[in-house]
């Protein structure tokens, strides 16, 4: 008796558990969203893809491309579609051509490791728009766009070196590559600007997304005697790791002030919607080429974040003269003399580094703590 | 004393694989091979910070931890005792399980940190008299409650597992259910209560994770750690008293290389992620050449019992 009860005890756990799961998955990963406003639409309604390389959910990346999308709809009330946590692999093709027969005309790709799967699919569907983030390579109907967001690094820096009192920042950062390697190096000419005896100090954790993980190169750092905490990461693990020991941080994708109050400063954040809205608005005209996009300052599709009341006096006023000098275009980030850790000259006085020295930078400037493995 | 830092910083990093791995070596030591652990800590990370932030009461996050890591057990030990599923294609699917529903239950947690008073409840305090022990005392004894928590289960289920009845049953379920059988034992309930309790432990493990080391919610936020809790077993030769310096190894292993960056010595974080499963191999092939009954795996791991072949 007991154990007839018991099966079917269990049996009706596992059927509901069963249904909880699915509903789940349902509300977990809706692939389409409702049409927008009708209204706003042109004559041939515009179907627009996006692909995610992390959950929405992460905060970050894939969140900053998400409220991309959003603003998009908002604009243009054109219908889109996404897809979440597509793996950098072969997988991205079937992800495209799906949201192809879906009816999309134009899909946004946003993660590097797509690329070469972007161009086959180009290729096979030339009347379909491609635009791909952070890549290189291009077709007639594909384009690569990326944003500077050095440039709001160089102005986090400025922060971080008016705020540190042991003159030692510390810099967790992913991996040895250009993006990461250029972004320590304007950030740390921006410390540099306001403080020139500042040191910033890397550790690699060589993960984009490990919150412990992360939080414990921060710890490392800050057992070292840094006061000031920057990241190249996906999660607030670092911010987590400067709030626990009462030192100050920045934080980078989104403004990460509910996650450390007492700590969080100001993030070099993503802007994604003006650019989406542009572009989407140029395939609708028939005016869009494949022109390859480095957006900055000036375009609004990087940005430094609102600063907190933990931010530095003075701060404000520090970054505002140079946002207004980048967006004029007397000050650049990389602009000589620069010199590399051992002191020689990499960039002359009086020059400027080409996007394509930016685009392959292996090196990091003086006052970087750190090697490049 | 850069050292202590470190080792006090390796404790940290490694109480959750200790939970993890206690709560599998329970598991395993009734013959039930649960690949789900991954699965299990993210749901008890999630229901820990759940429930941490809207009752703000630390205890009742715990328990809701527990909870969901036992839940995540009782349905493996449903699958795999009472229906005798395939152990390992069970395991695996609670982990895709446990990851999804981590993930969707989390998506409104996005960005909530967790509240004030339960922080201050895991806030690291010293012990009188311990703390005084020269460089132990600043290691082991400087740490926060859950930490405590740590050592105490560990002990608890040393004594309890080769110093009880109850414990030597427990084993004798695992080496031969047959004979366990035979004597009397009831195969279906030990299988179920240390399945369960194993769950609960790996819960407990997810939410130090999120609970504790990072009070925020992050999604994932194990990455990874389940998978090594399972190489920890094996390492451990199902022992709990050696999955404490396991766990404490392994830890330290995982953060050694930021510490090691600052003396310009580089240790390629590829090499340290690999070396758990390194050095359980080393262990595996050892157990093996030295044929010690003692370090062996229970005999009856992974087979389901089907009373009718005993």
């Amino acid at each position: 008796m007991f154990k007839k009860s018991f099966v079917v005890f269990m049996s009706l756990l596992l059927v509901l558990s069963m249904l909880f799961v699915g509903c789940a998955k349902e509300e977990a990963a809706p692939e389409e969203t409702a049409p927008a406003a009708e209204e706003a639409a042109p004559e041939e309604a515009l179907k627009v893809g996006f692909v995610y390389v992390g959950p929405i959910g992460d905060g970050g990346w894939s969140y900053s491309h998400n409220e991309g999308r959003l603003y998009l709809e908002e604009q243009l009330g054109v219908e889109t579609l996404y897809k979440e946590s597509v793996p950098e692999g072969p997988e991205v093709e079937k992800v495209m051509k799906d949201m192809i027969d879906q009816g999309a005309k134009a899909i946004f790709v946003t993660s590097f490791g797509y690329m070469d799967y972007v161009v086959n699919v180009a290729e096979e569907f030339p009347e379909v728009t491609f635009m791909h983030c952070s890549g290189y390579k291009d077709a007639p109907n594909m384009n690569n766009y990326f944003g500077r967001i050095y440039e709001a690094r160089y102005l986090s820096g400025i922060v971080a070196g008016l705020k540190t009192e042991t003159d030692k920042i510390g810099y967790v950062a992913a991996y040895e590559i250009p993006e990461v390697i250029r972004g320590i190096n304007a950030f740390t000419l921006g410390v540099q600007s306001v403080n020139e005896d500042a040191t910033v100090a890397v550790r690699w954790t060589h993960t984009w997304y490990d919150p412990a993980k992360e939080k414990e190169a921060a710890k490392a750092l800050l057992d070292e005697g840094v006061d000031v905490i920057a990241q190249h990461q996906d999660t607030a693990g670092p911010q987590q790791a400067a709030e626990e020991r009462g030192a100050f941080s920045i934080g980078y994708h989104t403004d990460m002030k509910d996650t450390a109050p007492n700590a969080y400063m100001t993030a070099p954040i993503w802007d994604w919607g003006p650019y989406y809205t542009e572009q989407v608005e140029k395939i609708m005209n028939g005016e869009w080429t494949n022109e390859p996009y480095w957006g900055g300052m000036e375009d609004g599709v990087v940005k430094l974040a609102e600063l907190t009341e933990n931010a530095p006096e003075g701060a404000q006023a520090a970054v505002d003269e140079a946002l207004q000098a980048l967006k004029e275009g007397t000050l650049s980030v990389f602009a000589g003399p620069i010199y590399d850790q051992e002191g020689n000259m990499m960039v002359e006085e009086g020059t400027e580094m080409s996007d394509g020295d930016m685009l392959s930078m292996g090196w990091f400037v003086k006052g970087v703590e750190g090697k490049i493995e | 004393m850069a050292i202590i830092v470190f080792l006090n910083a390796a404790v940290q990093a490694g109480t959750p694989l200790l939970f993890a791995t206690l709560g599998e070596i329970m598991t395993e030591k009734v013959g039930n091979l649960n690949l789900g652990v991954e699965g299990l800590m993210l749901m008890g990370a999630v229901a820990g910070f759940e429930i941490g932030l809207v009752t703000s009461n630390a205890y009742m996050a715990l328990l809701g931890a527990a909870i969901a890591g036992a839940f995540g057990g009782l349905i493996f030990a449903f699958l795999t005792v009472s229906l005798k599923a395939n152990q390992v294609v069970t395991g695996l699917s609670l982990t895709i399980l446990g990851t999804g529903l981590s993930g969707f239950a989390g998506k409104s947690l996005m960005g909530k940190v967790v509240p004030e008073n339960v922080g201050h409840f895991f806030k690291a305090f010293e012990i009188p008299l311990l703390k005084d022990i020269p460089i132990l005392g600043q290691i082991l004894f400087n740490q926060n409650i859950f930490i405590y928590f740590g050592y105490f289960m560990a002990v608890v289920l040393g004594i309890y597992m080769y110093k009880t009845r109850w414990g030597l049953n427990m084993r004798m379920v695992g080496e031969n259910p047959s004979a366990a059988d035979a004597s009397g034992i009831n195969i279906n309930i030990y299988k179920y209560v240390h399945i369960l309790a194993g769950g609960a432990l790996c819960g407990l493990g997810g939410a130090y994770l999120s609970l504790v080391y990072v009070p925020a919610w992050q999604e994932n936020v194990t990455a990874g750690r389940g998978w090594i809790a399972v190489a920890l077993v094996i390492f451990s030769t199902w022992n709990p008293n050696k999955a404490v310096l396991g766990a404490y190894f392994f830890g330290g292993l995982d953060i050694i290389g930021f510490r090691l960056q600052k003396f310009d010595i580089s240790i390629s974080q590829y090499i340290v992620d690999m070396f758990p499963y390194l050095a359980t191999i080393i262990v595996l092939i050892m157990i093996s050449m030295r044929k010690s009954r003692e370090n062996m795996p229970p005999e009856g791991l992974g087979n389901p019992y089907f009373r009718e072949e005993r």
